[in-house]
């Protein structure tokens, strides 16, 4: 049985990812042709390659199919409920890196924390009639969060893309969303919270619960963990 | 899906509460397992979707698979019942576990709710029922009662708006302390707010508005800040007796004599104290030993927000893991929410019977 290693299929972090590794000895490469999704390793023996959207590494590896995966960080807290009885993180990989905040208009000069966030939500709900809204893809999360540092008369509305112009269209209030400069968000005429770091994400190596391994299996985990010098 | 391995022998204990119940003339009621989302949304917000099961219906938009029985049966009270009323239910109840995958999510719930607008012979029927039919097994009681911080709360000597601030924060603990530091003046101005204040006109440079959120909401919210600015730190003793009475842990009678005590210095607890007291005769009136009973200044903080009097809950001491066997508790803000601003007092409990039938299992 080899160990199956789940790696972003396509991009910038498929790139960076066959780097990483190809410094630390092993190389990642797609097989057949550029459009190809079949992969193969060299470097080490027993470690087979799966390319896969990054976005379904945390499902595959929480369900067991693959046994070590990499993806961003974010994906898997969101993805995963509990996530880290579930899954290990074995390297943080230093690229891909994001930060997911909590922005809101830079017209609104009375917020720049959580504590205003969560007045100015009150005070809008009596105003509106509904609550303040967040647009966000990464539900799980936000809604952590917010209720960690005890913020309340928010809601969440799901935004697929584009989140930066919800505000603009009138479809949400406030947003939650990954950025890396912060200029699409300033171009948008947003700020981002002085408290609203949810998260800092980076491309993580992660390897799943070892329920159901076999020796051999662990066997090749020990040497791919030392040649990668985790 | 997890279902309680103790099914069958909940269901059972399940019937037999329900029979009492009904046998003391509680009228039994049913409600949808499907409820619409936005009810229950706008009541408990964004939280209530990781703990209810959410799902889409086409035409009819997000429904809840019922988190607890105690909104549709307030919502089917709000529309058509009169006082007083005693209603009983079983049934399941389900909810998400995201950090626990041996609870269950599907799980039995026995339950009694009263409307009467006595309010402290209603509560010590609710809780001396709910221990009735709990019978000898071994549990710890606890109880506590929101409505005394409340009212510590609304007699504090400052602004309208902080009170109304705290008020909101009763039931998350943290954010709570924080607003306190901050009305206090224990904790720093951020220095964002204090550049605001230091401005003669903040509306002035106004970077361009955008979304629903309007110019004179921003300014109403700048001339608040202003406001707040200006009004005294709430009084360090003021401070201190929030503290002493949020650190209550004590039997009823000895809470009762350090209540008064309190209420000294802060008179506005007064009434609610009186409260207490005339709650712990009704208690004692059907023979529950009020003099061991446990109070907590900070029980039922941490629950999802509609409980404001009279909280309580039972504990399987032997077994910390499981969840508690009953909670219940005093809701009368929720029938107001609910009733479209006209509320009745109401107070009720639920029993979980695969708990207890676990427990006994145990024993």
């Amino acid at each position: 049985m080899t160990l199956k290693l789940g790696v972003p299929s396509k991009g910038r972090l498929m790139d960076k990812t066959f780097d990483w590794f190809a410094d630390r000895g092993v190389t990642l490469r797609k097989s057949g042709g550029e459009r190809e999704y079949a992969g193969a390793v060299d470097g080490i023996d027993g470690v087979e390659l799966v390319l896969l959207s990054a976005g379904e590494i945390p499902r595959e590896l929480a369900a067991g199919r693959i046994h070590l995966g990499v993806t961003g960080s974010d994906l898997v807290r969101e993805r995963l409920a509990n996530w880290d009885s579930r899954v290990v993180e074995l390297a943080q990989m230093g690229f891909g890196g994001a930060d997911l905040i909590i922005a809101v208009p830079q017209a609104w000069i009375d917020v720049d924390t959580l504590d205003d966030l969560d007045a100015v939500a009150a005070a809008f709900r009596a105003a509106h009639g509904h609550r303040l809204r967040i647009a966000t893809k990464y539900h799980r999360l936000v809604r952590d969060f917010l209720r960690h540092h005890g913020v309340a008369d928010y809601q969440l509305v799901d935004s697929q893309g584009a989140t930066e112009g919800t505000i603009r269209n009138e479809t949400a209030e406030a947003i939650a969303d990954i950025t890396s400069t912060g200029e699409t968000l300033r171009a948008n005429g947003l700020k981002i919270l002085s408290d609203g770091l949810i998260h800092s994400s980076q491309a993580t190596l992660f390897r799943g619960r070892r329920r159901g391994w076999t020796d051999a299996q662990r066997a090749t985990l020990k040497a791919l963990e030392a040649q990668l010098g985790l | 899906m997890t279902r309680s391995a103790y099914r069958a022998e909940g269901r059972a204990i399940g019937e037999r509460c329900l029979a009492a119940l009904r046998d003391a003339g509680a009228e039994q009621v049913d409600a949808d397992i499907l409820q619409p989302a936005s009810v229950l949304l706008d009541l408990y917000g964004e939280d209530i979707r990781g703990r209810a099961y959410v799902t889409a219906d086409p035409l009819r938009g997000e429904q809840m698979l019922r988190p607890d029985f105690t909104v549709p049966i307030v919502r089917r009270h709000m529309e058509n019942g009169a006082e007083p009323a005693r209603y009983t239910y079983l049934g399941a109840v389900f909810r998400q576990q995201d950090f626990d995958e041996s609870r269950a999510t599907e799980s039995l719930q026995v339950g009694y709710e009263l409307f009467d607008r006595d309010t402290p012979s209603a509560d010590a029927e609710v809780f001396a029922t709910i221990a009735g039919l709990l019978g000898d097994a071994p549990l710890r009681a606890a109880t506590g009662d929101i409505g005394i911080l409340r009212a510590a709360v609304l007699g504090l000597n400052t602004t309208e708006r902080r009170k109304a601030a705290l008020l909101r924060h009763l039931w998350r603990p943290r954010r709570f302390r924080q607003l306190l530091d901050r009305f206090g003046g224990r904790s720093p101005v951020p220095a964002a707010r204090a550049a605001l204040l230091e401005q003669a006109d903040p509306m002035a440079d106004l970077p361009p508005v955008m979304g629903l959120r309007s110019e004179s909401e921003i300014a109403i919210r700048v001339a608040a800040l202003k406001e707040d600015a200006a009004a005294d730190p709430i009084s360090t003793t003021e401070l201190d007796l929030i503290d002493a009475l949020l650190a209550l842990s004590e039997t009823c009678p000895n809470v009762l004599v350090a209540l008064r005590d309190l209420s000294v210095d802060l008179p506005a607890i007064g009434a609610a104290v009186d409260g207490l007291s005339a709650r712990l005769d009704a208690l004692g009136a059907r023979g529950v030993d009020v003099d061991a009973l446990p109070f907590e200044g900070s029980y039922g903080r941490t629950s999802m927000e509609y409980y404001d009097g009279f909280v309580f809950g039972f504990y399987a001491e032997s077994r910390p893991d499981l969840p508690p066997v009953a909670t219940g508790g005093r809701y009368d803000a929720l029938t107001a929410v609910l009733g479209g601003g006209t509320g009745v007092p109401a107070v009720g409990g639920v029993i979980r019977p695969e708990v207890l039938a676990e427990l006994e299992a145990g024993a």
